[in-house]
């Protein structure tokens, strides 16, 4: 069991936890996730370390609320546990000798981008970060990056905070301006492979972490399967980071919508024995 | 042995065999000669003293038959029931040659069952040996890791078992089916083990969240037993495989059985449950996906294999079930790319085979006629056509000998290239038997202890 040291909203539907996990904190590097399953009988779900303390013997995450089993998690407060924590496991992004990096972080991808960004920064990269969002209610972690240091740019559909664009408006320009030699980009598939897009035109280097759809994360069932220049890649293993370019995003986004219909029944027969229902 | 109704049990994941009651294995085990020269024996991998376990029987002693066979073997309900026995003690009696062998595999259930039913105190288990002091780590909780850790804990040695899944068992738990192997049975195999002294994590990915230098350099401990087993699925390799409906065995069974997609939405992990299903591959993994599928309210289950029905690796009794309950079998045919449409898989097309010339291990190898391709419909394909290792442990312990095919290297006993590091099962040998793999555990026990006693 894992016990649950802090909870906190960062928005309508994110949400951050800590977790103590002494063995796992030691190990951690930014850009590497965990498996997580709230109770028996529950999903082995994925989410990425936002932060973690080796010396105090936690690990964070950011989720965003969107099916059951992220439900459950965030009727979860301090003094709970989890069933089960596993990690660290993919491999760690590569940061450091980068130059000058734009760390695109999209929706809860922001969550994922910041430890990211914060792994450059320490490692000597020049980074500025995109953090863009749907609307404000769903822009998360804007302080954390701005006292980060790095130069940022915020942005939202409906312009409820920052500029009204879309992420790809200011990686566009950083690019036509010179201004990145790399770019990171992490948010919906549909996201980073605009992104993605954008920076081929410039020949700026990309990449992307990737999300799709896992049971075990170490390398033993082949669900995560994503292509990537011509070749079956595994999620867990070879990733979650891949060179934005060479994706196919149609496979994964296709992919990541196989249980859309069992997803709905589960989140409806939640809704039904959810006894503390979350608040408008 | 009395077996449930196919169609009734085709509907259902309860068990197929519903095993002796005490009258019909004494008159099973009557039918044993007691032959002087006892040839099952030899059959067996693990040498278990068949003669004298079935005149235990015959005498009504179930005790001592239950401590006779786990001399040799520590899970006799689980071998009962997954052992190829048709290739090992019961192809070898010499009864066999008259036509019906002894079923010594359902005798063996029979007495592993006898033995869950006492309760823990009164099981025939042997006593934890006088501490040596000694800690030992135990990677993987298969039949290799639960039969090492039995063995050592046996021996006086403190153990600990590392696993990287929320639960115990390795194939036994995520991959053979309740309705082959009640994942009750493997639940108190366990916990008896827990019972002996042994300590087992879950959620400890050796390679992750621990490297094997870390277990010994940091965790100090004195030897570590490799038993994380060769989980690593293979694809074909052949377009379209990525198909929403595409999946590996290890998924497909994975979530049917660890996770428990059966019971969706009860349990929260989803499976898909197709409706025409193709399965490819001719061993148990196949049949077991077969016949899952048709669980899970297939209409239209169909197996895709190479070679004929005589070439199937698969133990005869489950192709036997497997034909019972509705499964087709497509033989001496190779699929050639997978069909879809929208993201989702439509179809399987396929090559025609014949059996060309005997190769180097004897088998007549199957060669493609030209121009013979054919389309079958289906909304479901499952690929069981074996695995191999997974490269996340070795990947971070640089010192450890690999064979060509990224297998661990070891002498007789199950050493490794690094002191103090043993191995067995299928990380050893590729996907084998769950009883090499529990013989393959014990023996790298006894060197381990030999070499934890300085003996
Ligand atoms: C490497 C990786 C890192 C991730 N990091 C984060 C993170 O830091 N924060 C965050 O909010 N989300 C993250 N995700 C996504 C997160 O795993 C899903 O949102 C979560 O599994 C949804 O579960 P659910 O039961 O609440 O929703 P469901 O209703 O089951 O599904 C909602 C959506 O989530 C996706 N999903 C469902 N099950 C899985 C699964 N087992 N594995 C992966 N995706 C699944 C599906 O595409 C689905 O459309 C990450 C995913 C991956 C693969
Ligand atoms: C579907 C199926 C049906 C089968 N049917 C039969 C049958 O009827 N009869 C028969 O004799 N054999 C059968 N087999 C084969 C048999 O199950 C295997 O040969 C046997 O389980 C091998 O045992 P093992 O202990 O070496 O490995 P496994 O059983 O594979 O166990 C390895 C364990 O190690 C864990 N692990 C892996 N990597 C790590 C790591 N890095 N850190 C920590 N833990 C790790 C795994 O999660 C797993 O629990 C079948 C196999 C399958 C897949
Ligand atoms: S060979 Fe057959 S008949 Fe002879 S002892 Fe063994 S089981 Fe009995
Ligand atoms: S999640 Fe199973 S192999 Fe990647």
């Amino acid at each position: 069991m894992f016990r649950i040291l802090h909870t906190r909203q960062l928005s309508d539907a994110v949400f951050e936890m800590g977790v103590e996990a002494p063995t796992i904190a030691r190990k951690v590097r930014a850009g590497q996730f965990l498996m997580l399953r709230v109770g028996a009988g529950g999903e082995r779900i994925p989410l990425t370390f936002s932060d973690w303390s080796a010396e105090e013997g936690w690990v964070r995450f950011i989720f965003m609320r969107v099916g059951k089993t992220t439900h459950a998690l965030s009727h979860m407060a301090p003094g709970d546990s989890l069933a089960d924590l596993v990690g660290p496991l993919g491999n760690p992004t590569h940061a450091g000798g980068l130059g000058r990096v734009a760390v695109v972080g999209g929706g809860v991808g922001a969550a994922v981008a910041y430890p990211v960004a914060r792994a450059m920064v320490e490692a000597g990269d020049d980074v500025t970060a995109i953090l863009g969002a749907r609307n404000a209610g769903l822009l998360v972690l804007e302080d954390e990056f701005r006292a980060m240091g790095v130069k940022l740019e915020v942005v939202t559909d409906d312009g409820s905070a920052g500029r009204k664009a879309l992420v790809t408006a200011p990686l566009k320009e950083l690019c036509e301006a010179g201004a990145i030699d790399h770019a990171f980009a992490v948010g919906p598939a549909i996201m980073m492979r605009f992104c993605a897009d954008t920076t081929a035109e410039f020949g700026v280097p990309t990449t992307v972490s990737l999300n799709p759809i896992m049971v075990d994360g170490t390398g033993m069932c082949g669900s995560c399967r994503v292509t990537v220049g011509g070749k079956t890649r595994f999620g867990c293993v070879d990733g979650p980071d891949f060179d934005g370019h060479a994706v196919d995003f149609a496979e994964l986004m296709s992919r990541q919508r196989i249980y859309a219909e069992e997803e709905r029944v589960s989140a409806a027969a939640y809704e039904e024995e959810c006894t503390c229902r979350p608040k408008e | 042995m009395p077996e449930r109704d196919a169609r009734e049990r085709a509907g259902d994941f309860s068990e197929v065999g519903l095993g002796y009651s005490e009258e019909q294995a004494r008159e099973e085990a009557e039918r044993c000669l007691q032959c002087r020269n006892p040839t099952c024996i030899e059959g067996c991998p693990v040498n278990i003293d068949i003669k004298a376990f079935i005149a235990a029987v015959q005498r009504g002693d179930w005790a001592d038959g239950v401590s006779l066979l786990k001399e040799r073997n520590p899970l006799p309900a689980v071998c009962g029931r997954v052992c190829p026995q048709e290739d090992q003690c019961e192809v070898a009696c010499v009864l066999a040659k008259k036509g019906e062998p002894v079923a010594i595999g359902r005798l063996e259930r029979f007495l592993g069952d006898f033995d869950l039913a006492c309760d823990a105190r009164h099981r025939c288990v042997a006593v934890p040996g006088e501490p040596t002091g000694k800690r030992v780590a135990v990677v993987g909780s298969g039949p290799a890791g639960l039969a090492c850790a039995g063995e050592l804990a046996r021996l006086g040695h403190a153990v600990t078992i590392f696993e990287s899944l929320h639960e115990p068992g390795g194939v036994l738990v995520y991959g053979i089916p309740e309705f082959r192997l009640p994942k009750s049975i493997v639940a108190e195999e366990i916990d008896a083990l827990r019972g002996f002294g042994v300590e087992i994590v879950t959620d400890a990915v050796i390679g992750a969240t621990h490297t094997l230098g870390e277990l010994r350099e940091e965790l100090g401990y004195d030897a570590v037993f490799l038993g994380n087993g060769a989980g690593l699925p293979v694809f074909l390799g052949i377009p379209g495989e990525n198909f929403n409906g595409v999946y590996s065995a290890n998924e497909f069974l994975t979530r049917v059985n660890l996770m428990r997609a059966y019971e969706f939405p009860r349990a929260d992990t989803p499976v898909w449950r197709g409706r025409k299903v193709a399965v490819i591959g001719g061993g148990n993994v196949a049949m077991d996906s077969a016949r899952t599928a048709l669980r899970l309210g297939a209409e239209d289950v169909f197996l895709v294999y190479r070679r004929t029905e005589d070439e199937m690796p698969a133990r005869r009794e489950e192709v036997h079930h497997a034909r019972e309950e509705g499964v087709r079998f497509e033989m001496l045919c190779s699929p050639v790319e997978v069909l879809g449409q929208d993201g989702w898989v439509t179809g399987l097309v396929a090559q025609r085979m014949e059996l060309g010339e005997p190769d180097e291990s004897g088998r007549r190898a199957p060669v493609c006629i030209m121009g013979s391709e054919f389309t079958v419909d289906c909304d479901t394909v499952v690929v069981a056509v074996g695995t191999r290792a997974n490269p996340l442990l070795s990947a971070t312990a640089p010192d450890l000998g690999l064979t060509g095919r990224g297998y661990v290297e070891t002498d007789e006993d199950g050493a490794t290239s690094i002191p103090g590091v043993y191995a067995g099962g299928d990380c050893v040998t590729g996907s084998a038997t769950v009883i090499l793999a529990m013989g393959a555990g014990v023996r790298a026990a006894r060197a381990m202890d030999g070499w934890l006693t300085g003996a």
